[in-house]
């Protein structure tokens, strides 16, 4: 099945088909096989998801039905739509128009009929192709015939991995554009595709960053970077794109950063809301009213992107199952996070703290936005997309989270975050305000214990009158009841990594002064915390260093909560928080 | 075709059938026997335990239906159609006769196909060929 030219079929489209109802997925799955796509059929929406998020990258395009006992189709349209971004056909017996339209307003690309007849099914494939030209573009904001050859180098990667092959924006060589920073000729060269994707892991996005900081963000250019960053294989239009998508990300960031202004929002972070989806994919996604799932979910995943220690993020993650309380894997050692890795947004950080004056390091944004609406499954960005071979990262940027804004509460976000949080700042000598961190971190932590719904409301009251306020530069925590252990926050002075890590009874307690924090921050455990039983060994929560903004934290680091640089690391807890 | 117990859907599932899943027709009917008895089931305890709860009965009716669609029962799917109206209307009486069809009929396209798969078998590959009217 290989395919030398984009007129041939794709076969090998890899189908995710979820439906309830046993026969009809026994009958599309007959019908897909018959079409040579790659089928995996799912009975459940809750395990499509956890399928999807595990698994990523491994599907091309997801059908589903409308009517499903355990999660509404719509919802689960929404979701994968937000989290993974595949395109979604629906499916029902009911064509009534009203329907119909639901389903193209909740983002469905097609809305099929049963019976679902094979030449239905045989055109699907038209949508995923469709999307990818649709994604290039966007990003790449190439003109058509730059898309074309993305088309071209999408179709020629087909029988490589015998599976539709994603346009990579990042790998695909663009045109030189004047306009943008990549604008290097020998991109021009499109015809290879097969070119591996780059996939920006922490590390690499870490590099990334240190080299943006090091240069001066004003006077970066793509070939600079390319040169600091020192990496094998990596080509300028790899940075370019890269570049580009961080410079959206972070222009982005600071513009809720204003809108958001310590307020309200930072302090409310119940998170019952739905959570808009940030735009960076969040990994996470909370199943409704169940928080723990979402979290453990997300804190999977952040840790991946965070402090990567594992390369791959999908080890950390574990399946973070639907259950309430399952903890999350804590995936992610917090120690390792050698470089600043970009925290992954996986938790429900509201925003990065980015300051585009000071040297960024990596920083997460996770933004959660909730949705205004019946649970809606909080997203949590990640950030890189974690374990996406492609350079999610910055593709993620596109979408990047909006506004605050929008999201009656705000700190709502904090839902849940993912057990482990470990958040890498970087040290690059800036000072990051985690304030606006924690008060999602709180968030997160609140998610990974069972108790989280109490907590998070618990832990927006205690934001609100805690610390945490970007106004001052104290940072404090709130903690969050109910999380038990808060595992390994490692502290990486030095490094000015700040890694909490949570576990996922992990009570966050944050309460202290961030600013104050770095002095004790080496080896701060959690003094007088009294955390039920958390376990936290040594929190060394957020290390300030400009790094990472703690994702999902919604206040908005950027209110100027200024970390000396000094600070870096601060204990995140604080004897006798909160809690 | 089949006396109008099964439609075109019926003949759609028949011809995914081929050499990787040669009996792929009758694997399919007895999943949708043994899951619409299911189905069946659901309907029937909600007409119990919840009286006049219509749009619970509604749901669970279409849950039916569409597993019906599934291989063409189209007799016994326009039974659960004519049930779901019932339930829009807020009529518990014609719910009730309805659903009883629907059990009359789903009892009914049991045999047939269990007679037809039958007779398939006996006729052997050749007769595979053949579809004896229903």
């Amino acid at each position: 099945m290989a395919l030398a030219d984009a007129t041939a079929f794709p076969y090998g489209l890899r189908v995710l088909v979820v439906d309830d109802d046993p026969t009809w997925l026994k009958i599309l799955e007959k019908m897909l096989r018959k079409c040579s796509y790659d089928v995996t059929t799912c009975g459940l929406a809750s395990i499509a998801l956890q399928i999807l998020r595990e698994r990523r990258n491994k599907f091309d395009i997801v059908i589903s039905d409308v009517n499903m006992p355990d999660m509404d189709g719509f919802k689960l349209l929404e979701l994968i739509g937000l989290e993974m971004d595949l395109p979604v056909i629906m499916m029902s017996i009911d064509g009534e128009t009203s329907r119909v339209m639901k389903g193209v307003q909740h983002g469905a690309c097609d809305y099929l009929l049963k019976p679902v007849r094979m030449k239905e099914l045989r055109n699907i494939w038209q949508h995923v192709y469709r999307k990818k030209m649709h994604e290039v573009k966007e990003i790449e904001g190439n003109d058509s015939c730059d898309d074309l050859q993305i088309f071209r180098n999408g179709v020629e990667g087909f029988d490589e991995r015998g599976l539709f092959m994603r346009a990579d924006s990042d790998t695909v060589r663009k045109r030189k554009d004047m306009d943008k920073d990549h604008a290097d000729q020998d991109s021009s060269d499109g015809a290879t595709v097969k070119k591996a994707r780059v996939v920006w892991s922490v590390d690499l996005h870490q590099k990334f960053v240190n080299a943006v900081n090091q240069i001066g963000f004003d006077k970066v250019g793509p070939k600079k970077i390319l040169d600091l960053m020192n990496v094998p294989g990596l080509t300028r239009e790899n940075v370019a794109s890269h570049l580009q998508k961080y410079r959206l990300y972070l222009s982005r960031l600071q513009k809720q950063n204003e809108e958001r202004i310590m307020g309200a929002a930072r302090q409310d972070f119940s998170h019952k809301g739905p959570s808009d989806n940030l735009n960076l994919r969040s990994s996470f996604q909370e199943q409704p009213g169940n928080l723990s799932n979402g979290f453990q979910h997300s804190s999977q995943k952040i840790q991946a992107q965070i402090n990567i220690p594992d390369p791959h993020l999908d080890d950390t993650k574990t399946s973070v199952p639907d259950k309430n309380g399952t903890s999350v894997s804590d995936a992610v050692d917090p120690q390792n996070i050698t470089s600043a890795s970009p925290l992954s947004g996986v938790f429900s950080f509201e925003r990065m703290l980015v300051n585009q004056d000071r040297k960024l390091s990596e920083t997460m944004i996770l933004e959660c936005q909730s949705r205004s609406g019946s649970v809606p499954p909080k997203q949590f960005m990640q950030y890189p997309k974690h374990n996406h071979e492609r350079c999610d990262l910055l593709g993620d940027y596109s979408c990047l989270p909006k506004p605050d804004l929008e999201h009656p509460i705000a700190p709502g976000h904090l839902y849940a975050p993912p057990p482990v949080i470990s958040m890498s700042c970087s040290v690059e000598g800036d000072v990051r305000d985690f304030s606006d961190v924690k008060p999602d971190l709180l968030g997160c932590m609140k998610s990974l214990s069972p108790a989280l719904t109490c907590t998070v409301e618990s832990v927006s009251a205690q934001l609100s009158d805690s610390v945490v306020t970007s106004t001052n530069s104290d940072q404090k925590f709130s903690s969050v009841e109910g999380l038990s252990s808060i595992k390994d926050c490692d502290f990486d002075q030095e490094r000015n990594q700040a890694t909490l890590l949570t576990s996922e009874e992990a009570s966050i307690i944050c309460g202290t002064d961030l600013t104050c924090l770095h002095d004790d921050l080496s080896g701060y455990q959690l003094q007088g915390v009294s955390f039920g039983n958390i376990g936290l060994s040594s929190i060394d929560l957020f290390q300030c260093n400009d790094a990472m903004a703690l994702p999902g934290l919604q206040n908005n680091w950027y209110d100027d909560v200024e970390f000396s640089s000094e600070t870096m690391e601060f204990p995140l807890l604080d004897g006798g928080l909160f809690a | 075709m089949k006396q109008g117990y099964l439609d075109e859907q019926f003949c759609q599932v028949e011809d995914l059938q081929d050499e990787a899943s040669p009996n792929f027709a009758e694997e399919v009917a007895t999943l949708f026997f043994k899951d619409s008895a299911r189905l069946i089931s659901n309907v029937e305890q909600a007409l119990e335990k919840y009286p006049k709860d219509f749009n619970r009965w509604d749901a669970y009716m279409q849950q039916l239906e569409g597993s019906c669609s599934s291989i063409g029962a189209s007799r016994m799917k326009s039974e659960c159609m004519s049930f779901r109206d019932y339930c829009g209307q807020g009529n518990v009486e014609g719910c009730m006769r309805s659903f009883h069809k629907v059990k009359r009929e789903h009892g009914a396209l049991r045999q047939k196909l269990e007679a037809y798969f039958q007779l398939l078998r006996q006729a052997g590959p050749a007769g595979a060929a053949t579809r004896p009217g229903m």
